[in-house]
């Protein structure tokens, strides 16, 4: 998988398929985010789980914090990884030793760690990396297009009126990602240089 | 479903809007309405928190607006987009962004006279330093970096002589001297020229002209490349350090490629307050559906009426890129292959009298103070928009005594040529 630019068909896969995600490094201050990318997540229909060993013991938004992955005890469709980019491979070789493997590991805004994809690519789990998957949910949705942003996205369909706990259609006609390719290009020139 | 990239005709009339949710309405909906009704009170701080999408209060979004953003952002190739109320409002929202007071920003000398009087005057009482550089030497933009510069800007097509900015040329200067070329885009409108493409970080438009296109409504956006790391160094600290304002978040951290467009809406929109009327919204948008066909023809216009003007005996010179004898003429065919715009000068051998003997006789050509209308329209800016400039940077900025500015409309041709023949010959 070519890291500085997905394919929309590639993140509207994930993010149609998976339903349980496990979020590594939740936060339970409302104003990190963490939190919100939680929190929405949640509110578009999504099984939330957060994980973090500083705060078990304690609730978000009603779901019980778990100190690890392996706390989990269900199959995990997908991690959502909030940790800075030097602190992806443990979680990742975290990952690696659950059985069930999970699908999907996600890495947030901001992080990267090319040598941990590739260890979870090779044993066939889908890699993101540099995204918010709220974000990403909210142009696919067209969700986001209230901010003024570019969704890469067109649909000649009436949108629904979104509400508590409902599922947006992510299948709108893309753009293809091709009409921002100069920040994906400075992303990856950026990648290139560190 | 598939990754397919639809063309910029299908962009301009699709791009940002979809039946409208809770009517079926197709046409885009004028939300005439200062704000929006909150869910519950968790709703509403989530939403003043940025931490959901919706709608607050027009001064910091409106969903017809929304529209326009988004159409304007697809057009350019950028990731998001702000509307605001005028093309220099947009000015002085992202300079905001970029600024503290002391530093400074590179400015191209060939610019709109009304940004160079924004720059120079208003901008200074900001304690915002404009160091002017000329746009056909790339040197004196290197010349010109200090410590202190925080931005450069230029014109894509350069108001008021129609010519063409080497953009790639200095987006090298900016990328070495670690700050965002800003790009006013405003004479080329994207169907001629995409900034973004040539290394622009961030594209400035006055949608008055060429986007709305029929001299009906004001406004102005800001488009966001989503190119430039605003993290580094502590240089900008508006996107990279915590927000007070919003419970500490950190713009770039939160909102990665586009946090420089949700900048200027949570942090210039929303406390500087110049926001756009959806009415004005919804007539730019309007024009945007057409702007593919009008642009051609306001290209296809201008080059007939230029090469009429330059075989003309009363004519001293034209200054029109899309000539093959034009100085312009080798990067309007490298920047602006479908056309060099339709905003150009000229200057008479009769000098001054001559000029304003040519506008008082123009039957078809309307004088006033504006560009990118359907009509055709004329201008003398020395005693206009360059009023304001002494002669010495009259001239400088291509508005001499003797020159004329035309803004070619889309009629048929062959009425403004017998228009201008008949001024001239009188």
């Amino acid at each position: 998988m070519n890291h500085d630019a997905y394919p929309d068909n590639y993140i509207r896969g994930i993010l149609n398929s998976v339903k349980l995600i496990a979020m590594v490094g939740a936060s339970p201050v409302n104003v990190r985010p963490s939190y919100f990318a939680f929190k929405y997540l949640a509110q578009r229909g999504y099984d939330m789980i957060p994980v973090n060993p500083g705060h078990v013991g304690k609730e978000l938004l009603g779901k019980p914090f778990v100190a690890s992955l392996s706390d989990i005890g269900r199959p995990i469709d997908m991690i959502d990884i909030f940790r800075n980019s030097s602190h992806i491979m443990p979680v990742v070789e975290e990952a690696l030793t659950l059985d069930p493997l999970p699908k999907v590991i996600w890495m947030q805004l901001g992080a990267r760690d090319d040598a941990a994809a590739a260890k979870a690519e090779s044993v066939g789990i889908k890699v993101v990396m540099n995204r918010c998957p709220k974000i990403e949910y909210g142009r696919l949705s067209s969700e986001i297009s209230w901010m003024g942003v570019n969704s890469r996205t067109l649909s000649s369909k009436r949108a629904p009126v979104p509400t508590q706990g409902m599922r947006l259609s992510l299948n709108r006609m893309s753009v293809g990602g091709g009409e921002t390719a100069a920040s994906d290009r400075a992303a990856k020139n950026k990648t290139e240089q560190s | 479903m598939s990754d397919r990239l639809p063309g910029f005709s299908t962009l301009a009339v699709h791009a940002g809007a979809q039946p409208d949710p809770t009517t079926g309405a197709r046409a885009t909906p004028i939300y005439q309405t200062t704000s929006f009704v909150f869910n519950d009170a968790d709703h509403a701080a989530s939403l003043f928190g940025l931490q959901a999408f919706g709608n607050i209060y027009t001064r910091i979004g409106n969903p017809t607006n929304a529209v326009l953003e988004e159409r304007v952002a697809a057009l350019e190739g950028g990731t998001a987009a702000l509307a605001v109320a005028s093309g220099h409002a947009a000015q002085v929202v992202i300079l905001q962004q970029l600024l503290q007071p002391g530093d400074e920003f590179i400015a191209a000398r060939k610019l709109y006279g009304g940004s160079i009087n924004q720059f120079t005057h208003a901008f200074k009482s900001f304690g915002w330093n404009v160091v002017w550089a000329d746009p056909d030497d790339i040197s004196s933009f290197e010349r010109a970096v200090t410590p202190r510069t925080k931005a450069i800007f230029i014109e894509s097509i350069a108001n008021p002589a129609g010519s063409i900015t080497d953009i790639e040329a200095i987006s090298t200067v900016a990328r070495k001297a670690g700050v965002p070329l800003i790009v006013d885009n405003t004479l080329a409108s994207p169907y001629l020229i995409r900034p973004i493409d040539h290394g622009a970080d961030i594209v400035v438009h006055s949608l008055t002209k060429f986007l709305g296109g029929h001299g009906n409504s004001l406004g102005g956006i800001i488009v966001d490349a989503g190119t430039f790391d605003w993290s580094t160094g502590g240089k900008y600290p508006m996107l990279s350090e915590p927000r007070p304002e919003y419970h500490g978040i950190r713009l770039q951290e939160t909102f990665g490629n586009f946090a420089f467009a949700i900048a200027c809406r949570v942090l210039g929109l929303r406390d500087l307050g110049p926001a756009l009327s959806p009415f004005n919204a919804f007539m730019i948008l309007t024009g945007i559906e057409t702007l593919p066909l009008r642009m051609q023809k306001h290209c296809d216009n201008a080059k007939a009426v230029a090469e009429f003007l330059a075989g003309h005996p009363a004519v001293a010179s034209v200054s029109y890129a899309g000539l093959p004898s034009d100085k312009y003429n080798q990067l309007a065919r490298k920047y602006a292959p479908k056309g060099a715009g339709a905003v150009f000068t000229f200057s008479l051998k009769g000098g001054y009298d001559a000029g304003v003997s040519l506008v008082s006789k123009l039957q078809l050509f309307s004088h006033l103070a504006n560009v990118g209308d359907t009509r055709s329209l004329v201008i003398h800016p020395a005693s206009t928009t360059h009023s304001q400039l002494d002669d010495a940077a009259k001239v400088k900025s291509g508005a001499g005594p003797d020159v004329v500015r035309l803004s070619v409309g889309i009629e048929d041709k062959e009425d403004l040529i017998a228009d201008l023949e008949q001024a001239l010959s009188a």
